[in-house]
């Protein structure tokens, strides 16, 4: 059964694995959300929950719009002139629409495939978010927030008497690290990953995933991953798109066990077309 | 269902089905021929049986180390996942039925006076009835077929009724014939086998239907 209208099923998964202290009101909704790329609709009619606390994980081939519908969730798609969304998207129950751009990207924070770190030193990378967001009071403050970002980041110890060199001259690993950083120094509710370890070696994606783990307690985060294994690891829920509509929902545990759909199964058994 | 587009991993799962269907059939006829020498007093076929149980643990050995590597190599998600670990755990039961037919087999040459008396022959219907248990759950693997697994399921309640009634069958029986009592003795630890390869083969049918369903068959009070 594969309904395209939203349910409250669809939506949200079964609360079973929730703990006490987990807030369950969605951090981020979507609903009925399409996305065209000119005529080309990626995305179709696509509603979903997104709660603080837990990480969500995004699956599905090639082209199936997990990444398109992950950049509309803080409007990077604003940025490709052929692209129309349409639906509502509400962080804290407000239109992402109706916010300024800027603000909202603050709010819903970005790390992507390949690592980025601007061409400058380390600690420039960490300080430009604050300083531009103006969430800095003074040259002590803002050491402060680097250096709170960069123990967060897990890459404190590896960088702390090199702040002064260039964020590139850093290994993948700690590139990518850096780059997380950045994106939590300016305080964020919500962190997307759009495959934030496929261009790392296994040990660095292990730090990463680590990573990902100690941060869930405090974001909400939502990670695309071509990975099957790795959604398994770091994620409680997990979303599976194909052709651009959500075909799946639920917990975790029970995708990767005993999903309900048979296109869930033939993609995460590998017998995918 | 659908193959992998990775074909080795399918050649793998057909290769473990075919191992624990391998099994199975050695099982169900250690079970079939250790009752036969049972009630016959055929020593030579026990002989037989107690000696084939061999090629059962060979190839317990075998599935495990497949499944082993399967899971190492090929990180199985879902009904795939759930086909190996199934077929991990019903190997080893499959091996405990073989001990228990074995076992009864070992005993047939200690049971003296071969004249023919009652609780014999319920034991001889107790195990058919374990038997067809063992075979039809074996089917209901091959099939992957849901309901004849909860059948068999159900019908384990039989088996337990069995032992229970030849239970104090042969307790009597010995108060009245002490003289029979160590052949006794070792029926009721025939039947006792006899029962635990019926809850084997509940344990087994419980795996083909967690390998189908994802789910166990409810529990019956």
């Amino acid at each position: 059964m594969v309904s395209n209208q939203p349910s409250a099923d669809t939506m949200v998964p079964t609360v079973e694995f929730a703990d006490a202290n987990s807030d369950l009101t969605p951090k981020m909704s979507a609903r009925n959300v399409c996305v065209y790329y000119g005529e080309k609709k990626a995305i179709d009619d696509v509603s979903i929950d997104i709660q603080t606390k837990y990480v969500t994980a995004f699956i599905g081939p090639s082209g199936c719009g997990k990444s398109t519908f992950l950049r509309s969730l803080n409007r990077m798609n604003d940025t490709i002139s052929s692209a129309r969304v349409t639906g509502d998207i509400n962080l804290d129950g407000e239109d992402i629409h109706a916010m300024d751009v800027v603000h909202l990207r603050a709010r819903v924070g970005m790390v992507f495939q390949k690592p980025n770190p601007f061409p400058k030193s380390i600690f420039e990378n960490i300080a430009y978010g604050p300083r531009i967001h103006g969430l800095a009071d003074g040259k002590q403050d803002l050491d402060e927030i680097v250096e709170k970002s960069l123990r967060r980041a897990g890459l404190w110890d590896e960088v702390k008497d090199r702040l002064q060199e260039s964020g590139t001259a850093l290994s993948g690993g700690q590139q990518q690290r850096l780059c997380i950083a950045r994106a939590i120094a300016v305080d964020p509710e919500v962190i997307l990953m759009d495959e934030p370890c496929s261009a790392l070696d296994p040990i660095a994606t292990a730090r990463i995933e680590e990573l990902i783990d100690e941060l869930r307690g405090r974001y909400a985060i939502v990670i695309v991953t071509h990975s099957m294994q790795q959604a398994a690891r770091v994620s409680q829920r997990t979303a599976f798109f194909h052709l651009g509509k959500m075909v799946e929902y639920g917990v975790t545990s029970d995708i990767f066990t005993n999903p309900r759909e048979e296109r869930t199964k033939d993609y995460i058994t590998g017998r995918y077309g | 269902m659908a193959e992998h587009t990775v074909k080795a991993f399918d050649e793998d799962i057909t290769r473990i089905r075919g191992l624990i269907a391998e099994m199975g059939g050695l099982a169900e006829v250690a079970v079939q021929e250790a009752m036969e020498a049972l009630v016959n007093s055929n020593e030579e076929l026990a002989d037989s049986v107690v000696v084939r149980d061999k090629k059962i643990d060979a190839l317990e050995v075998e599935v495990d180390k497949l499944a082993v590597r399967v899971i190492a190599l090929r990180a199985p998600m879902a009904d795939d996942l759930r086909e190996v670990i199934a077929a991990l755990k019903i190997s080893g039961v499959l091996e405990r039925i073989g001990d228990y037919a074995k076992n009864i087999a070992k005993r047939v040459g200690r049971i003296e006076g071969r004249k023919p008396f009652e609780p014999l022959t319920l034991l001889s219907a107790m195990g058919e009835v374990a038997e067809e248990m063992v075979h039809d759950v074996l089917t209901a693997y091959g099939a992957r077929d849901v309901v004849l697994a909860r059948e068999v399921v159900e019908r384990d309640h039989k088996v337990d009724a069995f032992y229970n009634s030849l239970f104090r069958n042969l307790v009597s029986f010995m108060m009245e014939n002490p003289a029979t009592i160590s052949s006794a003795a070792q029926l009721l630890f025939i039947a006792r086998n006899l029962e635990r390869i019926g809850d084997h083969a509940t344990n087994v049918a419980e795996m083909v239907h967690y390998a189908a369903t994802g789910d166990y068959p409810p529990e019956e009070e």
